[in-house]
């Protein structure tokens, strides 16, 4: 029997508890001026869950575990010469048992891999009936004892929510210890990186060609970590070029849209504008790539420049300035639409015009919630990453011409982990290092911006 | 057809008032808020607009400074003058019209600058004065007006949003007196006050009444029996009656005016 069979016989177990322990507590003679704490169905569930849950922890456990109980003891049955090396000798000795085992292989490569698979396959049968029986068993006992207990007075309603809010909870967490697990292996990576790399080399040191050489005898063994021209590359596009195009553009189809279209038209327009969000950022990424870097190399070209790079800064901002135009606009939106109408009439009825209005009293008004907008924006903004691998280059420059070829952050770590790399590397860990400053900069960016929106909400309201 | 206006002898008077309203309509798209109503408004007088909750009274009171331009489905017929001017005319310059005709909301609308910013910003936008000394002037005018400048006079940095309801009411009236208009509308300025600043918002429009003509729309009887000289009842978008604010509290002449000020409907 595997343990799926087993999960059904408790489910039906679970199922059974619950019909018993309703009927039991549709029996209860409760005279009709009494209030009863709990209607039949909660003593069901009550005695439901009390069956399923402790079994059905027990049977997940043992998912999370058995494998690695199984292998182990496995490995001990075996004579001692036919055990494989530990580490990664003895994981790809075991991805063959278990091939066998569950039929994807017709037969292991090495033999002693084939001595293995009878051995594997009782140990695992074993402990599966072991596990599936205790499973039952504690099912069984739960159910009965909640069966048995069931009675006027016991507080099923409570228990039962009580439950349902345990479940909740660690719903939401799961999403939280998700985020914690990310932090944590990208520390426990960057600490890697900075055993072999001065942290303030990275951080300050302006050379970044992260090429080590493999052989001692290449050239350009050493490698050089100075983060700089990435992080400048990252903000000179994210931060400046996107910007300049993003919070003009944004602001203005913003008040255009709260203060002078028609609300027909803003019907129309505004779900358009949104939609623009809803773009695959690798769409922009060819856009900027084939369209826009060729067009700015040959305005460049013409106006004199005959340096310029078909990978430009400038291709790769604009056209991020572009994707960020929707979400900047949509938030000053709101900002601009939480001011007060009663603030604009109260302008209008002094005798100012609508752009005097914009200007004086709504602009200033929403500004708190405008600012948040775009710090939201620009920590979106330097995360991005698609556009920038296409359009942006991959020549770590530390320069302010805009239509050279820089790098930034995101597009160096795609750079780095794709292709075949060593994993211990120095050149692959810098990634780690480098996700770990984006991820650091990005989230204190969104704190302080939702901080800020959420404090201007709060004035008026 | 609703009856005709009734109007009482006293209110009755030469051409020359300084805002007439003739036979005015408003609409929002099909629903029709106001249905020909005609009224003379003066200086020297207040003249409250009573009227059960939804009559108009707010919807007309705009129709003298175009605010309902501002409402996209708000369509106004019929003529408004000023000055013997109409102010419907295409060649009227809102701008213009809006400085004469001051306006106070219902709740306190201060913009979140300055005290200082609040009072000076009519005047900036109309090019009034051309040196910082002049907007000081303007300023400290307009909070003495308003009954307002030994509270505020130093503290004129920190923000209008900051001070009690009260106060931000007579910054707004001051920040209408700001301009210099000639009229100006109230639209239930009290309801979001309390009583003792009720009382002041009350002497102060008294104090004022010599040099404006004002008109203020309110649900609270004593209170336009208090500060009014003139009196509108609306009903249903209709001008039932208008007279002197004594003959129409005391002697009302229309049935339903009597029912509302007795309190029988509203
Ligand atoms: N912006 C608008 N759009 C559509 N209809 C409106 C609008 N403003 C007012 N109305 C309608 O016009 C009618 C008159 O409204 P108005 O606000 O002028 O009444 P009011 O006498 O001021 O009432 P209250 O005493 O409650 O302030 C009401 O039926 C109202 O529903
Ligand atoms: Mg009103």
């Amino acid at each position: 029997m595997s343990l799926g069979a087993f999960a059904l016989v408790l489910l039906a177990l679970a199922t059974l508890s619950y019909v018993a322990a309703r009927a039991r507590a549709r029996a209860f003679k409760v005279d009709s001026h009494h209030h009863v704490h709990s209607r039949p169905s909660y003593h069901g569930l009550r005695a439901g869950l009390t069956a399923l849950v402790p079994a059905g922890l027990l049977i997940l456990a043992w998912g999370i575990v058995g494998d690695g109980v199984v292998a182990e003891q496995t490995l001990s049955q075996l004579p001692e010469a036919s055990r494989p090396a530990p580490g990664l000798d003895k994981q790809a000795f075991l991805n063959e048992v278990r091939g066998v085992v569950s039929g994807e292989l017709p037969a292991a490569f090495r033999p002693a891999a084939n001595e293995a698979v009878p051995i594997y396959r009782s140990t695992q049968q074993s402990w599966t009936l072991l596990i599936g029986g205790l499973a039952v068993l504690l099912a069984l006992i739960g159910g009965g004892y909640a069966w048995l207990r069931t009675a006027p007075d016991v507080r099923a309603r409570t228990q039962v929510e009580m439950f349902a809010t345990v479940v909740l909870a660690l719903a939401s967490l799961i999403a939280i210890l998700t985020t914690l697990g990310i932090v944590l292996s990208l520390l426990y990576e960057s600490l890697e990186f900075f055993s072999r790399v001065n942290p303030l080399e990275f951080i300050f040191g302006t050379q970044w060609s992260p090429q080590t050489a493999i052989r001692a005898d290449q050239v350009g063994s050493s490698g050089a970590f100075g983060a700089v021209p990435l992080f400048w590359g990252t903000i000179f596009i994210g931060a400046i070029i996107a910007m300049l195009v993003a919070i003009p553009l944004g602001l203005m189809a913003a008040i255009y849209l709260t203060q002078y279209a028609r609300s027909s038209t803003r019907k129309i327009l505004k779900p358009l504008l949104e939609i623009l969000a809803g773009v695959p950022t690798v769409v922009y990424g060819y856009f900027a790539a084939l369209t826009v870097a060729p067009a700015v190399r040959d305005l460049a070209i013409s106006v004199g420049i005959e340096s310029a790079s078909s990978e430009s800064a400038l291709a790769a901002g604009s056209v991020m300035g572009i994707m960020i135009i929707p979400f900047i606009s949509s938030m000053a939106d709101d900002a601009l639409s939480s001011v007060p109408g009663a603030m604009r009439d109260g302008s209008f009825a002094l005798g100012a015009t609508s752009s005097e209005t914009i200007k004086r009293v709504l602009v200033p008004a929403a500004l708190p919630g405008i600012v948040g907008g775009v710090l939201l924006a620009i920590s979106r903004a330097i995360g991005e990453t698609m556009i920038v691998v296409m359009a942006a280059g991959q020549a770590a420059n530390l320069t302010a011409n805009p239509l050279e070829s820089v790098t930034t952050v995101t597009a160096q770590i795609v750079q780095l982990l794709t292709g075949d790399q060593e994993f211990d590397s120095a050149k692959t860990l810098s990634a780690f290092a480098l996700g770990l400053v984006l991820f650091i900069v990005t989230l204190m960016l969104n704190i302080y911006a939702l901080t800020v929106v959420k404090r201007y909400r709060e004035a008026y309201e | 057809m609703p009856d005709a206006t009734v109007v009482h002898d006293e209110v009755v008077m030469a051409d020359g008032a300084k805002m007439t309203a003739r036979d005015v309509d408003v609409f929002y798209g099909e629903k029709q808020a106001v249905d020909k109503v005609s009224i003379d408004v003066d200086s020297h007088y207040v003249t409250a607009f009573i009227g059960p909750s939804g009559c108009g009274k707010s919807t007309f009171l705009r129709c003298f400074n175009r605010m309902n331009d501002t409402i996209d489905i708000a369509r106004v017929g019929g003529r408004i003058e000023l000055d013997g001017k109409d102010i419907y005319d295409p060649k009227m310059d809102v701008v213009q019209l809006r400085a004469r005709v001051g306006m106070v909301f219902q709740k306190p609308n201060p913009f979140p600058k300055s005290i200082y910013e609040n009072i000076a910003y009519g005047p900036r936008i109309h090019g009034l004065a051309s040196a910082k000394a002049d907007m000081d002037e303007i300023v400290e005018r307009s909070l003495t007006r308003a009954g307002l400048w030994n509270e505020v006079k130093d503290r004129l940095d920190e923000s209008g949003t900051a001070m009690s309801g009260g106060q931000q009411q007579r910054l707004c009236i001051a920040r209408a007196i700001a301009v210099d208009p000639e009229v100006i509308l109230m639209d239930e300025p009290c309801s979001a006050l309390d009583p003792i600043a009720t009382a002041r918002i009350e002497e102060l429009i008294d104090d004022l009444r010599g040099n404006y003509a004002i008109v203020i729309v309110t649900h609270n009887m004593q209170q336009a029996a208090r500060v009014s000289q003139r009196t509108a009842f609306f009903h249903l978008g209709n001008l039932v009656e208008y007279g002197g604010t004594e003959a129409i509290f005391t002697n009302p002449r229309a049935d339903r005016t009597r029912d509302y000020i007795t309190g029988r409907f509203g």
